[in-house]
């Protein structure tokens, strides 16, 4: 089963569900823990442990100016600017890249050759016995986070039980990472920010077909709005968290919920037995 | 003009409700632009009164047409993000996953391959009480959101570029849209918060902002929720010579406040209003600074 933790809006709890969930499962059986926010991955910070890191690559076109006649089809072909013949030489500018190949298709001269180039790294690493967590990290500077999402999801391969942490907002990062999910657990916070993102990201997810529940975190009772957006369009909440500062003061510390107040375990035990329900698995 | 732009790294330190604020305290004309198209806010805070909305054109999107397709597959084998799929006559592209790059429509030999323009958001000029606001709205799992944070600048720079100040709220996270976000800015403040997240964050985002050379300057939220984080932070800021010019406490008026759809800075003299008081008057200061540099 794959679970996805998502949210829209920033900072309303994704790691910390994310975390707290692969910790009390990886007690009983063995849990892939995805970091698929890649531009800012925050889990191995819950998780030190020693990690062997790998590039992650692009194909880029390299021009081999002898060939090159600077008829300028390659500029033509490419849809995102990334190139501009001039009449004795061609810029490239690798940040507009999106590496669909379609210069080196065009060249009429075979002058275009794709050469390998680092836009990250992913992390593979196993901070308990039962827990392999993997990261990716886009490197800083280079704009393109969907690659590394990529290659973080198909380093979980077929693990039977993936937990992929999402980044926040409601385009393509985000889409990446819910793509082939089972089930997707929204957090959201009781607060008009909360739920004007909310409901993009429910619509995100649906348009991908993946069902969801919503966990509402740090919640000071008034969460009235939220559970009548959620009846309303029929999604289960799943889990309510309440405002505490013992547990802000836990999360900024960089401490597991679960590990240092144990009787959450049960409750997010709970929060996985209903996310595989939705997911349509027997537990 | 000076061009200010909120970031923060970590999503959820309180970009917004600081940018909203600041938008009522600093001297000067404004324009303002929310950037986070992904998930725009500002509009809560600032009530703005639309002026109007104009499309905002995404990559095309590669169309095949089932009656032409004769299913040799070679769109299929050369498409790098896996957008086409086989169907039951022809194949077809998923458009969640289609960049636009034409390589289907270039490969394919009996042309049944299209690039259909597409709308993947609007861009919306509206009005409020400190000056005009650009934001925009994506259509939820589009692409391009870099590009529509261009677009929002750009429309802001064509219409309000004589004014003092050009605020900007960031978008999170350190790739395209927060690099298009920050291109050609005089200066980030960077909004963190006492966690190890935060920090880290923090660093990640200041090391992509260098790159772009524009003054960064510091503060932090809630900053009386970890003490010990609050150290780390400044010990980091002082060692990267990057000025921490302001600290917010908790206060649960932050919360009262976003509900009732106003800056945090417009009801009474909360501890997080006269906090963002100072905060202001600070950046003021490193505007003014940065405005006879020039």
């Amino acid at each position: 089963m794959k679970l996805a933790i998502a949210s829209g809006k920033g900072g309303t709890g994704k790691s910390m569900v994310a975390a707290n969930l692969a910790f009390t499962l990886a007690r009983t059986e063995p849990v892939t823990l995805v970091d698929c926010d890649v531009e800012e991955p925050n889990l191995h910070l819950f998780f030190p442990a020693p990690a062997t890191i790998t590039d992650v690559t692009v194909p880029v076109p390299v021009i081999d100016e002898a060939s090159c006649d600077h008829c300028g089809k390659c500029e033509e072909a490419c849809q995102y600017g990334a190139l501009t013949v001039l009449q004795s030489r061609i810029l490239f500018f690798p940040e507009l890249c999106h590496s669909c190949g379609g210069c080196t298709l065009v060249c009429p001269k075979g002058a275009i050759h794709e050469e390998q180039k680092r836009v990250g790294a992913v992390s593979v690493s196993a901070p308990l016995p039962d827990l392999k967590l993997i990261s990716g990290m886009l490197d800083t500077g280079s704009p393109h986070a969907v690659p590394i999402i990529k290659a973080v999801k198909e380093r979980a391969g077929g693990d039977p039980l993936v937990i992929c942490d999402s980044a926040p907002g409601t385009s393509c990062p985000v889409v990446e990472t819910l793509d082939g999910c089972d089930a997707c657990i929204l957090v959201t916070e009781s607060t008009p920010f909360g739920l004007h993102d909310l409901r993009l990201a429910v619509d995100v997810a649906a348009r991908l077909g993946v069902p969801i529940g919503i966990v509402i975190n740090r919640s000071d009772g008034k969460d009235q709005e939220t559970l009548a957006f959620c009846t309303d369009h029929d999604l289960e909440i799943l889990m309510t968290i309440p405002f505490d500062r013992e547990i802000a003061a836990i999360q900024s510390r960089g401490d597991i919920l679960c590990q240092v107040q144990p009787e959450w375990q049960k409750a997010f035990y709970a929060l996985f037995v209903k996310c595989s329900t939705l997911a349509g698995v027997e537990r | 003009m000076i061009r200010l732009a909120v970031i923060s790294g970590k999503g959820g330190t309180g970009k917004t409700m600081i940018t909203a604020a600041l938008a009522q305290l600093l001297p000067g004309t404004l324009v303002l632009a929310d950037c986070d198209v992904d998930a725009a806010n500002l509009e809560l805070l600032l009530s703005p009164r639309l002026i109007r909305t104009d499309p905002f054109m995404g990559m095309k999107c590669a169309v095949i047409d089932p009656a032409v397709c004769v299913q040799c597959g070679e769109c299929e084998a050369r498409c790098r993000f896996n957008a086409v799929e086989k169907g039951k006559d022809a194949y077809q592209v998923n458009p969640l996953r289609c960049e636009g790059c034409a390589v289907c429509a270039y490969v394919c030999p009996v042309s049944a391959v299209t690039m259909q323009p597409r709308q993947t958001g609007e861009i919306m000029y509206s009005d409020t009480e400190r000056g005009h606001l650009v934001h925009a709205r994506l259509v939820p799992g589009a692409g391009n959101s870099g590009l529509l944070v261009h677009e929002v600048k750009k429309t802001a720079m064509a219409q309000d570029g004589d004014r003092d100040l050009f605020l900007i709220d960031g978008p999170p996270g350190t790739g395209c849209p927060l690099i298009s976000t920050i291109s050609g800015v005089t200066a980030v403040l960077v909004v963190t918060e006492p966690s190890v997240s935060g920090l880290h964050d923090l660093k990640r985002v200041v090391a992509v902002s260098r790159q772009f050379r524009p003054r960064i300057l510091v503060a932090i939220n809630r900053f009386d929720l970890d003490a010990f984080q609050v150290g780390e932070i400044e010990v980091w800021c002082r060692r990267e010579n990057i000025p921490l010019i302001g600290k917010i406490p908790f206060d649960p008026v932050v919360i009262e406040l976003v509900r009732k759809g106003v800056p945090v800075t417009s009801a009474g003299t909360s501890p997080a209003a006269q906090a963002i008081q100072i905060l202001a008057a600070n950046l003021e200061e490193e505007l003014k600074h940065l405005d006879n540099q020039r």
